[in-house]
């Protein structure tokens, strides 16, 4: 980020939530860089750009699209980046039908099932076939199970190849009506300037300030960097966010080059290590897909990641998974029984947080470890969360301090409400303590994708553990109780490789997972030795390495991750600096730094370049291609894996190396961005009839509800849009702060923040009490008036946003401050490709005053209910124009039209609204 | 009065606080107080101001970050006023710089929100060191002003000495000198020196092991600067330059000035407003600065008054 020339942060409060990186965005300022934040509120961020522009929760694909209508309709696109390294002269399947045809859907939607069928979307071949004929995606019964673009792609066929450029009809004059170029043109035509004032609140002349800046911070001598957090991804739409994003950047040439990018700012240390290696149901290590029950044998389970006929690196899947499933069973997993691929558990559906606590509201869950988070405040929902918990028959939870999810059973809010008596919660709670970060030995990986080490400075104290202390005990002690049970069932946890060399301490040594992890020969004249590359891994059982993205991070027997050089001056790339993955790469997709000719854009943006002498790229970064693999090469169809790349396929990891500024698969919501207000909204759709997105997942329970939207009847009630976030002073639930007096003093108690209009409009002082009610819960909470939020007018309405923090709960033991928790106001609807929860927008009411107590606390909210005319059914179908209806309504617009001219006729439709 | 040397002398070591790059994370408020570790000092309630719950200096908080928010008419009027003090020839901003400085102002936003880090000052003349009548405050080699709580008896007279309003007696805590490092980890630590009079030491403890301050250290956008006095000082008149060309002329030094009621501060900010804004006093002075003329008077008057006697004496003799 350092090396931008300016950077627009969207979707983050950085300097709030990330201000240790921040100080690359103050450095980026420093030498001469334009910061603009893009926020529904003026922040610490805010505070410190060029400009603030404000914009409505949850409309940035209107704001992101109109900008790629402005790059497309004023010709400020790269044309030399975008024809040597995007797919857009690839032509789509022709009977692809786009959101302009099918008002507001894409071809292939199935309204019983609110579902997809993507293959419309695909790419035209030279075969004659479409590529997805030949390609079925491993699906289960749920959503959010399949794997990105990026991902490897997941095919039951036999051939995983059907986006071999050599087989993709294109069409380089880009003239063609369904080349993905034209497509865009036309998808994005209808999200202009005026649009943008519409949805999102934003003025023409700040619209105009935002892409100047971009545009002529683009091309070949400067580079444009987005930056993004929650704010993007916590929305039905989140991975589509993204998406926006990434096509304007690739029209822009910003990809794969210093300076440019999309940073996904995480949300606290090392969330970027837990989907490297995974806590997410759906992923194996190295971004495997975990296997459905129906990939019976490791070659069904291969040949839905990838075939080894296809190109680029997911080719060699094979090795990756054998040297995973080596490393976990050693030398129980042979060639005779598959690896050990038997060993591994199946997935039979979505088994995300959100439907894993409504299998504990329905009884099917038996226990529950709750490691590093704090459910009953920090997930969407608070009170599910609770409820589900108390379903449980056991529940471990390990942290710091007594949390919230570790005493909800005697002091939360229900137990305070009546809802639930301490004596008929039937669940066993066990509580351990956690070590700190600075107890224990390991690596943090930060959004970069770089792995730095972390020493240990002092023991944790008393009976604290470190997570790899309690899971290495943990296994041997249920070790221990199968030892010599002959059960298959046992046969995983027995055949394990539990064996790590322990410290003075009797603790296993975190560098020894770390080497595990890394790989080594397992025969041979180099047995034992680290590998130093997975290009180094076999097919064979003759190798072994637990993550493949990470082999190297111990080449040389060296923790290259604990690498510390003193930095002196302005280095751009640091490339001594700790160790990133894959192949210590610093920055992704590099040789797109260089033109399709191999020679860098510009002096000044120069990075990654051919050298022709010695027949290979070199640079300031170590490329991320081929190192000799030249810019006019072109192999043959026949060639497969790495080896079928051509001098141009600068995204390696991209079946088809390309860029996507439309996706062919990858995406189960549609093949490009397309604007649907939140689950709940006071606003109406006004970009395509469809008022939510047709695909969001939704939990359709009478404990789940949601507030009626736009002007359906009973929305009114609910009239407000709020959003959470975090601030500087306090970390997520609050575990790691609520209970320190230093961090605890600087934000003492919970607040919501409001314009002075609305203050004014609901008749509340500066720093007085509010109370908020949404179809949920009721909380309340101290009011900051301020100018920093201000009203925007969309659709000709005022709309006010409310600023919640999300930091407090109620209970926790010895907690240094506590109050209501945001989190409760949530209900949870999903996004349907990753099931990220929608937690940066719904509706509520505001009142002044403290919240009623006890058992009126819920009669407050189920009187809003009523009044709304809630039910479980609100807001809940798929699809909110059946096909046919939106003809009608345009018909009946009209005659509205007609009757208002005619002041004796009185329209039929005097409800209105109802829809 | 005063002289250059003084505010400059080699070795004094100092802060910069750039408040133009500050984020507001209050970093450095709680990396002093975890390193001196020094008490939470706090009632659990919203103090009604903005993001600043700790609202001042004192005893317990020797980093403290004060937040304003500020509306497009404030901002203009900062902006004159910063303009003025250009045309008057602002010290630390010279006049050759200032005629090269263009001082069309950008797009006025329509709003801003101020964030500084405050912090004692280090005088060069120093009120506290001068009141103090045990000799529990020394000027130390860095220059700096520091409090030896073993030597302070609690009198409190250098908390009426400070025009900053910076120094105060701690109220509760347990006498316990700082060495004493043994507390068990998950337990608050206690609190040391209760009674005596409390300050930023400039990490006294940590400048002698050759570290940098706490606070400087930990600040993530490096608004807070360690280093040479006379070093940071020209930093930051550089600073302020580079910003008056950006037509930011509401940025101006505070405690830069070595003609200051003060001599100058070893603790030198760059604000984007008046003094008064940031809680800060316009044109602070040293109780002792008059003690010079004081003196001299006293003298003149203890002459006049030896004289009167005298005269009276040889009158008096003359009459009789």
């Amino acid at each position: 980020m350092a090396n931008a020339d300016c950077i627009v942060i969207q979707g983050s409060n950085m300097a709030e939530c990330h201000p240790v990186g921040f100080q690359w965005v103050s450095e980026a300022k420093a030498r001469g860089a334009r910061i603009i934040h893009v926020d529904p509120r003026f922040t610490r961020t805010s505070a410190v750009a060029d400009k603030h522009i404000s914009i409505r929760v949850g409309s940035d694909i209107v704001l992101l699209g109109a900008l790629i209508n402005h790059v497309l309709s004023n010709e400020k696109w790269f044309r030399e980046y975008v024809l040597a390294f995007t797919n857009a002269s690839a032509l789509v399947n022709e009977d692809f039908r786009d959101t302009e045809d099918l008002d507001g859907l894409f071809s292939g939607y199935d309204p019983a099932t609110g579902r997809y069928d993507n293959a419309s979307w695909s790419y035209r071949l030279k075969s004659g076939d479409d590529e997805s004929t030949a390609n079925e995606p491993q699906q289960g019964p749920g959503m959010g199970d399949q794997f990105g673009a990026a991902g490897p792609v997941a095919v039951d066929g036999t051939r995983g190849d059907g986006l071999c450029r050599d087989e993709i009809e294109t069409d380089e004059t880009l003239q063609h009506p369904f080349t993905v170029f034209q497509i865009l043109k036309r998808h994005f035509a209808r999200y202009t300037p005026d649009l943008v004032q519409q949805m999102c609140g934003i003025s023409e002349a700040d619209f105009d300030y935002l892409a100047r800046s971009i545009t002529e911070n683009s091309g070949r001598d400067r580079t444009t960097c987005f930056a993004y957090a929650v704010g993007w991804t916590q929305h039905t739409m989140g991975a589509q966010f993204i998406r926006t994003a990434a096509i304007l950047q690739l029209l822009l040439g910003n990809m794969g080059r210093p300076g440019g990018g999309i940073m996904a700012l995480r949300g606290h240390a090392s969330i970027q290590g837990s989907t490297d290696i995974p806590t997410l149901f759906n992923l194996l290590p190295g971004y495997l897909p975990m296997p459905m029950v129906t990939a019976g044998t490791l070659t069904d389970y291969l040949d839905g990641i990838a075939s080894p006929a296809q190109k680029g690196y997911w080719a060699n899947a094979e090795a990756y998974v054998v040297n995973l499933l080596k490393a976990w069973w050693g030398d129980a997993a042979t060639a005779d029984n598959d690896w050990a691929y038997d060993y591994l558990p199946r997935l039979t559906g979505p088994h995300g947080t959100y439907q894993t606590v409504a299998a504990m509201l329905d009884g099917t869950v038996d226990g529950y470890f709750v490691l590093g988070q704090n459910p009953a405040v920090g997930s969407a929902h608070g009170r599910l969360q609770r409820l589900g918990m108390a379903k449980l028959k056991w529940l471990v939870v390990r942290d710091l301090a007594l949390i919230e999810s570790a005493t909800w059973w005697k002091d939360g809010p229900e137990i305070q409400s009546g809802e639930l008596r301490t004596e008929d919660i039937e669940t066993e709670v066990f509580f351990m303590p956690a070590a700190t970060h600075v107890e224990k030995a390991g690596t943090f990986t930060q959004t970069q994708r770089m792995v730095q080490w972390r020493h240990q400075a002092l023991q944790p104290p008393g009976d604290a553990q470190s997570e790899l202390d309690f899971f290495y005990e943990l296994g041997l002690r249920i070790r221990e109780k199968l030892a010599g049970s002959d059960d298959p069932r046992d046969r995983p946890l027995l055949d394990l490789t539990w064996n790590y060399p322990l410290d003075e301490h009797g603790n296993p040594d975190s560098a020894a997972v770390l080497q595990e992890i890394n790989g080594r020969f397992r025969t041979g004249d180099k047995a034992g030795q680290p590998l130093s590359s997975y290009a180094e891994m076999r097919t064979d059982g003759s190798t072994e390495g637990g993550c493949w993205i990470y082999t190297g991070i111990y080449a040389g027997g060296v923790n290259q991750a604990a690498r510390r050089p003193a930095r002196t001056g302005h280095d751009p790339v640091n490339p001594d600096w700790a160790w990133v993955w894959p192949a210590d790469r610093r920055l992704l997709y590099n040789r797109a730094s260089a033109d399709a000719e191999g020679r860098p854009w510009s002096e000044r943006k120069r990075y990654v370049w051919w050298d022709s002498e010695q027949g290979r790229w070199t640079g300031d970064d170590v490329p991320d291609f081929p190192a000799t693999l030249a810019p006019d090469a072109r192999p043959g169809p026949e060639a497969t894996g790495p080896a079928a790349l051509s001098g141009l396929d600068a995204f390696i990891m991209q079946a088809d190396g390309k860029g996507w500024l439309y996706a062919p698969r990858g995406l189960v919501d549609g093949p490009l961005p397309a604007h649907y207000e939140a689950q709940e909204s006071p606003v109406r759709n006004t970009v395509y009839d469809q008022q939510r997105s047709p695909a969001r997942v939704t939990l359709a329970r009478p404990d789940n509800l949601s507030a009626p939207s736009d002007d359906d009847p009973g929305a009114n009630v609910y009239p407000y849009m709020f959003t959470t976030y975090r601030l500087t002073e306090h970390h997520t639930a609050g575990g790691m702060s609520r209970w320190l007096p230093y961090l605890s003093e600087l934000q003492p108690e919970m607040f919501c923040e409001i314009s002075p209009e609305l203050a004014a409009e609901v008749g509340i002082e500066p720093y007085g009490w509010a109370t908020l009610i949404s179809p949920r819960a009721a909380i309340e909470a101290k009011c900051l008036v301020t100018d920093r939020m201000r009203p925007l007018v969309v659709n000709g309405r005022t709309v006010h946003q409310i600023g919640l923090p999300y930091h407090w709960g109620v209970g926790g033991e010895q907690a240094v401050v506590s109050g209501d928790s945001a989190n409760d106001l949530l209900g949870v609807v999903m996004d349907p490709n990753v099931l990220i929860q929608e937690s940066k927008v719904g509706s509520c009411a505001i009142v002044a005053g403290r919240r009623p107590r006890g058992r009126a606390r819920l009669e407050l909210v189920a009187e809003y209910r009523r009044r709304a005319g809630v039910t479980v059914d609100t807001g809940m179908r798929p699809i909110d124009v059946e096909r046919g209806e939106h003809a009608m309504r345009q018909d009946r617009l009209e005659a509205e039209r007609v009757n208002a001219d005619d002041p004796w006729v009185v329209p039929d439709d005097e409800q209105g609204g109802e829809r | 009065m005063i002289n250059l040397e003084e505010s400059f002398q080699p070795g004094r070591k100092g802060f910069f606080t750039d408040t133009s790059i500050c984020i507001g994370c209050k970093a450095c408020e709680v990396a002093c107080k975890e390193w001196n570790r020094n008490p939470a000092d706090s009632t659990w309630q919203l103090s009604d101001s903005s993001y600043d719950n700790t609202t001042h200096l004192g005893a317990d908080t020797w980093r403290h970050v004060a937040f304003v928010e500020q509306g497009r008419e404030r901002i203009e009027q900062a902006r004159q006023s910063g303009r003025q003090l250009v045309n008057l020839g602002m010290p630390g901003v010279r006049t050759e710089a200032a005629t090269n400085v263009d001082v069309t102002p950008p797009d006025t936003p329509d709003f801003r929100w101020l964030m500084a880090s405050d912090v004692c000052k280090h005088c060069t003349h120093a009120g506290c060191l001068d009141v103090c009548p045990t000799g529990a405050l020394f000027r130390s080699e860095f220059g700096t002003v520091v409090v030896q709580a073993d030597v302070c008896n609690g009198c409190g007279t250098c908390v009426a000495g400070c025009p900053f309003g910076v120094i105060e007696r701690r109220k509760d805590g347990l006498v316990e000198p700082k060495t004493n490092r043994d507390f068990t980890a998950g337990e608050q630590a206690p609190t040391p020196h209760v009674g005596v009079a409390q300050k930023c030491t400039l990490c006294y403890d940590r400048l002698v092991d050759g570290l940098e301050p706490a606070c400087a250290k930990t600040c993530p956008t490096t608004s807070i600067k360690f280093g040479e006095h006379a070093d940071l000082t020209e930093q930051a008149r550089e600073r302020v330059r580079q910003l008056h060309a950006q037509g930011l002329t509401e940025a101006r030094l505070y405690g830069a000035n070595p003609n200051s009621g003060v001599g100058g501060t070893g603790s030198v900010f760059l604000l984007l407003d008046e003094p008064e804004v940031y809680g800060l006093p316009p044109d602070p002075r040293v109780p002792t600065a008059d003690l010079p003329h004081m003196f001299d008077r006293a003298s003149l008057a203890a002459v006049g008054m030896i004289a009167g006697v005298v005269l009276a004496f040889f009158t008096g003799r003359r009459r009789r």
